[in-house]
């Protein structure tokens, strides 16, 4: 979010808070979004649904890749299957040289395989990882016990920022001057 | 926001956890100091493995006649070996995947483990079909690839969809494997002292994990998915391995119910092979507060459902074996029972029918040496099990004239024990170098910190 900002040319400014309550957490994510401040990321220590409701997710387009990935995998199975028996037809008793019950098997784990292979790929791409950049906000205590908010804004609103994130006694709070990626 | 019940989540499952910083604390402490029994089991397996390399190269070199396998009995102790091990993987996706789809919460301890299992016993189980190729450098004629003998494989053959099963198995089990582990290596990274060789591998290996909104998000959704590929493909698995014997003609093999009773004995055997592993690594690492004894009486209860399935297919077989007043049929199910093996049969029969039973007993399952002692039993059990159906059918087909008996040969028996050790090193390795409790996971099921009631901020 703040990467279209800067490209239009406005300046960013940043704050991160770490809180040891979730309901902290959500109450400062609620009112930032009141208050219009939408380029917001939180960090917490494992997937919690409150922090999601709170910043407005609903679904995932990860699904398209998995639902996409096993339709291929399906059309691959049969396609394959069918194309290698008639490219050298193996005659058994007069059965026919297509056996597509047979060839379920094999396109049911191509079906998987496929799609498995297309939802990894689907949500390291949306996850933005492998991320190697350096240059971003973080706590190593986010991996531990504690959550976190990091907003960016111009800087004249940063005020009001740091107002919502000190309601709620944040139990560390670290300017960010250059108003850094959201990763 | 949160609810009385959610405020109490956890309380059910892990009572004496107090907070997540401790869940870190206690995981992480167990990558630091191996030990002295790491370093003795290390050693062992590494002296297995050496057994393994030996046997094997020995009968690479001079050739498959080294192993006991011959006219009937094509397969034995290799094969038998590679069904329980694809079998003991079984219950890590299960515990994975489908527990999750259940929102089976006593999962969240004890699945990372069960997935490391999972992985490493299809591993294990790969082998196999390689060393029983006795010709291993044409392996990859199994794979369809252009040669220029035009030759494909032959789809309608269940060994090839053997092929296409276990490959796409291990492949996804080890996706689902990674995924899982990457925020808890984050975890690792975060907690190791900066500049060490360790920190800057698990800083590589979490990908720069940071725990965003955007990347649980994600990462929930595509876990669910996931896991909705992974629970066809566990049934699948083991219903194909099945068809291996019971799309043949073979007596005692050429049955339907084949599919169902072999997935409800891997499940089986998988559990029990969890227990058997996490018994020793709760007792090692003082785990007591992640695995209670509620996890190992909800795992005894899964032994004791699958176990009741297996023993039912046992009596079906029999059953179904007089009733379709088969000749050849009938007289492999009596060979089997009172025949040449029949000391497998009733090994079989004991350790997988009548043990079990003793779990329907609640003192039973909240007894952890009771527990471990059972899972060693149905683990061996299992084994027996795959060895009589193969053997005892392949001995004792339709001509008199062809029966014979087959005995596994010491090339057999070092390749079988090696590839314990084999297992076993990777295992070690795991718990040593990756969190062997889900961290993140644990999380959710425990009590979520909430500002004390007095300081409620009004708006």
């Amino acid at each position: 979010m703040s990467n279209a900002a800067k490209a239009a040319g406005e300046s960013r400014k940043g704050l991160l808070a770490s809180y040891d309550y979730l309901d902290a957490t959500v109450d400062t994510i609620k009112k930032l979004r009141e208050q219009g401040f939408e380029e917001i990321t939180a960090f917490a220590p494992f997937p919690e649904h409150h922090i999601e409701h709170a910043l407005g997710y609903t679904s995932s387009p990860v699904r398209l890749f998995t639902l996409v990935g096993g339709l291929t995998g399906a059309a691959t199975g049969f396609a394959f299957t069918v194309f290698t028996s008639m490219d050298w037809p193996i005659v058994t008793g007069g059965k026919p040289i297509v056996a597509i019950p047979a060839y379920v098997i094999p396109a049911f784990e191509m079906t998987i395989l496929f799609g498995a292979l297309a939802t990894v790929i689907g949500v390291f791409w949306h996850m933005r990882v492998p991320s190697l950049k350096g240059d971003v906000v973080y706590d190593p205590e986010f991996s531990s016990g504690r959550f976190g908010v990091y907003v960016t804004a111009p800087p004249n609103q940063m005020d009001v920022v740091r107002g919502i994130l000190e309601e709620a006694g944040p139990s560390r709070m670290e300017d960010d001057p250059q108003g850094r990626s959201h990763g | 926001m949160a609810t009385a019940t959610e405020q109490e989540r956890g309380a059910a499952t892990h009572p004496d956890i107090r907070s997540y910083g401790e869940v870190n604390e206690d995981v992480l402490l167990m990558l630091n100091r191996p030990g002295k029994w790491w370093w003795v089991l290390l050693g062992m397996s590494i002296a297995g493995i050496g057994l393994l390399a030996f046997s094997w190269g020995n009968q690479i070199i001079n050739g498959i006649g080294l192993s006991g396998l011959n006219t009937p009995v094509g397969w034995g102790a290799y094969i038998t070996t590679f069904v329980f091990w694809v079998g003991i993987a079984h219950s890590g996706t299960l515990i994975s995947a489908i527990l999750f789809l259940f929102r089976a919460r006593w999962r969240q301890s004890i699945y990372r483990a069960a997935e490391a299992m999972t992985v490493f016993a299809v591993m294990t189980a790969g082998l196999y079909p390689l060393i029983h190729l006795g010709r291993v450098w044409h392996a990859y004629w199994l794979f369809p690839y252009p040669n220029q003998r035009l030759l494909w494989p032959n789809f309608s053959s269940p060994l090839v969809w053997d092929v296409f099963a276990v490959t796409t198995y291990f492949t996804v089990s080890s996706l689902f494997f990674v995924m899982g582990l990457i925020p808890d290596i984050a975890a690792a990274r975060d907690q190791a002292p900066k500049g060490t060789l360790r920190q800057k591998l698990y800083k590589l290996t979490s990908f720069g994990w940071r725990g965003t909104d955007r990347q649980w998000h994600h990462f929930g959704k595509a876990y669910l998915y996931l896991a909705a590929l992974a629970t066809p493909l566990v049934l699948s698995v083991h219903s194909v391995v099945s068809w291996d014997f019971a799309m043949s003609i073979v007596p005692g093999w050429h049955a339907t119910i084949f599919a169902p009773y072999f997935v409800a004995g891997a499940i089986f055997s998988g559990v029990a092979m969890v227990i058997t592993i996490l018994v020793p690594i709760r007792k090692v690492f003082g785990l007591e507060k992640y695995l209670t004894t509620k996890h190992f009486d909800a795992m005894a209860k899964l032994c004791l459902v699958t176990g009741i399935i297996v023993f039912y297919a046992y009596l079906t077989e029999f059953f179904m074996a007089w009733y379709s007043g088969e000749d050849p049929e009938r007289r492999v199910f009596w060979n089997r029972a009172f025949g040449h093996y029949w000391w497998a049969t009733w090994i079989m029969l004991t350790c997988n029918g009548i043990l079990p039973i003793l779990l329907w007993f609640k003192r039973v399952r909240y007894s952890i040496p009771a527990l471990f002692v059972i899972s060693l039993f149905i683990n061996i059990g299992m084994w027996f099990e795959r060895f009589v159906i193969i053997v005892t059918s392949l001995s004792h087909e339709f001509i008199p004239f062809a029966w014979n008996v087959y005995r596994p040969s010491l090339t057999e028996m070092g390749i079988v024990i090696g590839t314990f050790g084999w297992f076993f090193f990777w295992m070690l390795l795991f718990i040593r170098l990756l969190p062997p409790v889900a961290i993140a996971e644990i999380k959710e099921v425990l009590p979520p910190p909430m500002r004390p009631k007095k300081k409620e901020v009004a708006q």
